[in-house]
Parts: structure tokens; sequence; C-alpha cells
């Protein structure tokens, strides 16, 4: 959604330009106006923010006073194993999750397109997403349960082995990109789904008279002018990806071993156990410059000011 | 296309069986994708109602097991904690009526300060003229795009500082005056209300919050409730921030209660049976609120999604 510019009436200006701005009328309505929501943002975004860059180069216990330490903090990060075991179990996680759920998610929407727009349909796609993370964990622990889970009955009735599914360290990783992909790929199909609606009929019917078959279409026409919807998907998706928490809190707890010891549950390690806050916020300083370096990265490739449609 | 068939029937016969077939594959497809989605919230309703000693023996039934109300009896705190323990509770004292109550405490609060707070920003980024407007929304905007786990620890400090960890105060306080993505989204709509009526209303005498209340709140009715489901989904949901500030009883808010339920292993495993009932309850208002409102969420959620 682009930020429309508003377009500000000229005005004759009789006194001074700085006085009209400051002492009018509609400055003091609007500053109260603002008045809330500027403290909101003040007190919890922008200070915060500011304080938890400063707090990244201090030694911090939360008993005694904070002692600046310079980059240490960074220094130290950079030199410990399991730092950067976190980072790439964390990736590990996006790969498994983005690219089965974007896939999944098209070819839903894709389907739907075809056959049916009724609400009652998309309602259910989005009823996962609705859930609190945590509810949806709780009940998936209970379906993977190694014992009574419903999933290794079944592996078991139809002759299969069962399997540890978040017990083991090879399988518990891909068993909780498997419960995001259930709770989110409905909700993506959707606005996949509102993207195909924007692509006129026109193009597939021309298309269709072309003689032109269904991947074709799909490849050279569906999908390239789903781009917009899909940078904003990738970009969206890829953001929550990389602070998965909620999920692991409930099942894991970074285990087996350190297999799904995330960036974020690192994070909350050494803030909520160890009260080693400035080391944590050096970390979550770290977490925010990848996720912006991935955002850009992602804008470049995918080329999202550019559309096809024009 | 009706004379084309006619013209070359050969060549359209086989490819509308293709079609006929392309479209049962995709039928299979939905009902499959349908199925995948539905069958948990079956397998939670099935373990709620079944009794905990019949389910251990017979766990692949696809019906409940001795079909049973005591889970939701004893997570609502209506029975006796010796009855609660044979039921496979843990004995620990559990009260979700409690947690729903927070819950909803919580929710309320948060959904209905930010939502107004929030328009009103929006209403002066929108309409009114002031020093510095541009520069302080694009900050706004800029806000929008700090992850979450930025500010997290700041934050905990600070409301640690000001000693207001477990109480409402601290688990609303982030949240309550405004969030960059409803000032954002707000403002857009109030871009595109048409100005005469303003004016019109100016000319009649009306003050700027007037106009804000008699004028564009009215007008925006689908919008702001759109915001407001959005919100009160995220604030119903949360979990880590309510966790790290409100861990006491009196403000436990029901997704931290269910996370300690969860941890606790009374008989070396979790209380499933009881732990289902409790998420049944914990999903209720949600649900409830989807029933009434859900076809206005999913004929938005094209342009909340571009957020």
């Amino acid at each position: 959604m682009s930020v429309q510019a508003v377009p500000v009436p000229q005005t004759k200006t009789r006194r001074p330009a700085w006085a009209r701005r400051w002492l009018n009328h509609e400055t003091a309505v609007a500053l109260l106006f603002i008045l809330p929501s500027l403290i909101g943002f003040t007190v919890f975004y922008a200070l915060p923010a500011v304080r938890g860059l400063y707090l990244s180069f201090t030694d911090w216990d939360m008993l005694s006073n904070p002692t600046f330490v310079g980059p240490a903090n960074y220094v130290d990060m950079f030199q410990d194993k399991q730092f950067w075991r976190a980072l790439q179990v964390t990736v590990y996680y996006v790969l498994l999750n983005i690219p089965l759920q974007t896939a999944l998610a098209i070819g839903l929407a894709v389907v739907m397109d075809r056959i049916t727009k009724s609400t009652i349909v998309r309602g259910l796609f989005v009823m996962p997403w609705l859930l609190p993370p945590v509810i949806v964990a709780l009940v998936w622990l209970w379906m993977m349960d190694p014992t009574l889970g419903f999933i290794n009955n079944t592996l078991e009735a139809i002759g299969l082995s069962r399997l540890p599914f978040l017990g083991s360290p090879a399988m518990a990783m891909p068993s909780i990109a498997l419960i995001n992909i259930w709770q989110y790929t409905g909700y993506t199909a959707l606005l996949f789904f509102a993207g195909l609606q924007t692509i006129p009929k026109e193009i597939y019917e021309a298309a269709a008279i072309d003689g032109a078959r269904e991947r074709r279409i799909f490849w050279s026409i569906t999908l390239p002018l789903l781009r917009p919807v899909l940078v904003f998907v990738l970009v969206t998706t890829i953001i929550g990806s990389f602070q998965i928490f909620d999920t692991i809190a409930v099942t894991t707890k970074g285990g087996p071993i350190d297999a799904t010891q995330v960036i974020t549950w690192y994070i909350y390690e050494y803030a909520f156990n160890r009260f080693q806050m400035g080391y944590a916020t050096a970390v979550s300083v770290i977490l925010f410059v990848i996720l912006i370096i991935a955002t850009f990265a992602q804008m470049r490739i995918l080329r999202s000011d550019e559309s096809d449609l024009a | 296309m009706s004379t084309n068939t006619a013209l070359q029937p050969s060549t359209s016969t086989p490819r509308r069986r293709k079609v006929r077939v392309g479209r049962i594959i995709a039928w299979i497809v939905l009902a499959l994708a349908i199925l995948i989605i539905l069958f948990p919230f079956w397998w939670v309703i099935r373990t709620s109602l079944s009794t905990q000693k019949e389910m251990l023996a017979n766990p692949e039934s696809l019906l409940p097991v001795g079909f049973t109300t005591i889970n939701f009896a004893r997570v609502l705190g209506q029975v006796d904690t010796a009855t609660a323990v044979a039921a496979g509770g843990s004995g620990q004292k559990i009260n979700f009526w409690l947690y729903l109550r927070n819950s909803i405490i919580v929710s309320v609060l948060i959904v209905t300060g930010q939502t107004f707070f929030s328009a009103m920003a929006a209403y002066a980024f929108a309409r009114l003229r002031f020093p510095f407007r541009n520069q302080l929304f694009y900050l706004y905007v800029a806000a929008l795009m700090v992850p979450g786990i930025v500010t997290l620890i700041p934050n905990f400090l600070l409301i640690r500082q000001l000693e207001w960890d477990n109480s409402f105060l601290g688990i609303i306080a982030p949240s309550i005056l405004m969030s960059p993505f409803a000032v954002f989204f707000l403002r857009q709509f109030f871009l595109g209300i048409n100005k005469e009526l303003d004016e019109a209303a100016s000319l009649d005498g009306a003050s700027k919050f007037g106009i804000f209340w008699r004028i564009i709140l009215p007008i925006s009715g689908p919008p702001i409730a759109t915001l407001a489901i959005l919100t009160f989904v995220g604030t119903w949901n949360a979990y880590l921030w309510p966790y790290l500030v409100g861990n006491d009883e009196s403000v436990r808010v029901l997704t931290v209660a269910l996370a300690i339920f969860r941890s606790q292993t009374p008989q070396g495993a979790p209380d499933w049976t009881g732990l289902m009932a409790a998420t049944i309850v914990s999903m209720i208002p949600t649900l409830v609120i989807f029933l009434l409102l859900g076809r206005r969420v999913v004929n938005n959620i094209q342009f909340t999604g571009f957020k």
C-alpha cells in the first residue's frame, strides 16, 4: 500500500510563516489529537529502541547499575558457538517453513479461485490463524504424542513405524515447521486469493484463445502478476518466522539438546534466565539488523516496486 | 466460444473432459485441505469429552471414549480437588474462569484504547495541519518495521522500574495508547473520506472534535471494526509479554495459564483431557467473534493483508 501524499492547500501568508504554523488554533487541536498516541509512541517504541541500543553496550544483571563495556557484548556474541548455532537453527526453520507454506498457499488460492468463492470455505481457512500459537502448539503436541498421539496411532494402524516428532533432535524442527504451516497456510492462501482477484480475467481469456495450457498460464501469467502479493507475503512471513517463539516455548523449550534453540529463545534465555540484559539486547539488535537486510534483499530480488500489470 | 466448438468438435471434446477432471481434482484438493484444517479441532473436542483412564486404554477411537463433561467442570473449578485428581488433574488449583476474566479485561481495554487513540492520531495526520506532521508520521511508520523482540527487553525493564509488573496496567500499558499499524491503517482510510463532508460540518459550526466524533468515526465503521477484530485476536493470542509482566495469578491471562497447565505433569504425562477442555474454553471467545463477524474479517483480508 503506497503512502498517499496529502495535498496541502496553498495559503497566502500575511504573518511570518513560522508564527502562523505554531500559533494557530489548528496546531493546538492537532496536538491534543496526537498526544495520547505520541506518549505511547515515545515511551514504548522510541525510547525503548534507543535504550535497547544503549543497553547492548553495557553489562547489566538488573541488580546493580548497568556498566558501560563498549562493544564487548558483540565481540562475545560473535565468538559464541551457541549464537551461531542459534542463527543456523533459525535459518533452518525459516527454510523448512516458508517455501512449503508459500507453495501450498499459492496452490490452494489457485484451486479456490477456480472452483469456489464461498465465504464459508475462506472462513474455514482463516480459523487456525485466529487461534493463539500457544493453543495450536498444545493441540499438535497432543496429536504428535509418541505413545497416545493420533498421528502415531494412525501410522501404526497403516503399518508404518511410530515417529518421535518433537522428541528427537532430527525431527523436532520439521515438526515445529509443520505446526506453523498448519496455522498460517490458510491465511496466506487468502492473501494470494485476494491477489488473484485483481488479475483481469481478459488476460486469461486471451491466453486461452491463443491456446496456452494451464501450466503455461500459471507460470507466465498468474505467478508474475501475483508478484506484489508474493513480495508482501514473503517479507511478512519471513520476518514472523525469524521471530518464532510461542510454539517453541510450549513444545520443546529449545531442545532436544539445542535442536530448536532459535535466536529468540537464545535471547530469552540470556535475558530472563541468566539476567544478562546487556548481552540479550545486543543479540536482539543483531536480529533487527538481520531482518532489515533480509527485507531489503527480498525487495531488491523480487523488484517489489515494479508491477507487471501496468 | 460456442461457434468454436461447432467448428472444431474433435479438439474441444477432450479438452472439456480434461477440464472436468481438473475440477474434480481441484475439489478433492480443497476437501483434503479443509479436512486437515478441521481435524485437529475435532480431536480437541473428542479428547476433552473423554474419560482420562478409558482414553489411555483406547487411544485410537475417533469418538470420545467414556463420554464425560468432568474435564470442563474441573478446569472451571466446579469440582473439589479430590474429584479433579481422580479424573487425572494435578491437584493444583486451576480456575479458568479467572483467567478468562483476565483475558477479557486485558483485551477489551487494549482494543478500546488502542483503536480510539490511534483513530484520533490518524485523524490528525489525515486532516489537520501542524508542524512536523509528515516527519512524525514517517517515524510512526518506521516503528512498524521494528520487530517486537527489540523493544521487548527495554519495555520489560521499564515496567519493572515503574513497579507495574504483575498488574493489568503493566500488561496493557505498551499497547493501550497506540499501535503504529493502527494509526497507519486508519489514516489511509480517513484520507479517502470526502473532505467536503468535514467542510460542510465546519460551516455548520462543528468543532474539529465534533467532526471526528460525528462524521469521521461513524463513516469509518467497517475499517474500525476490522481493525478492532485484528487487535482483539492479537491481544487475546499474545503470550510472551503477559507471561513476562503478568505471571501473578490475579492477572494471569489464558495463554499464560495454558502454558503453565501444560508444564504440570501429574501422572508423568500432561493432563491431556483437562488441557484440551481448557483449550476449548480459551477458543470460545475468538470463535464466537468469528461466527458473528467472520464474514467481515474474511472479506477484508485483502487490504488488512497489505499492512
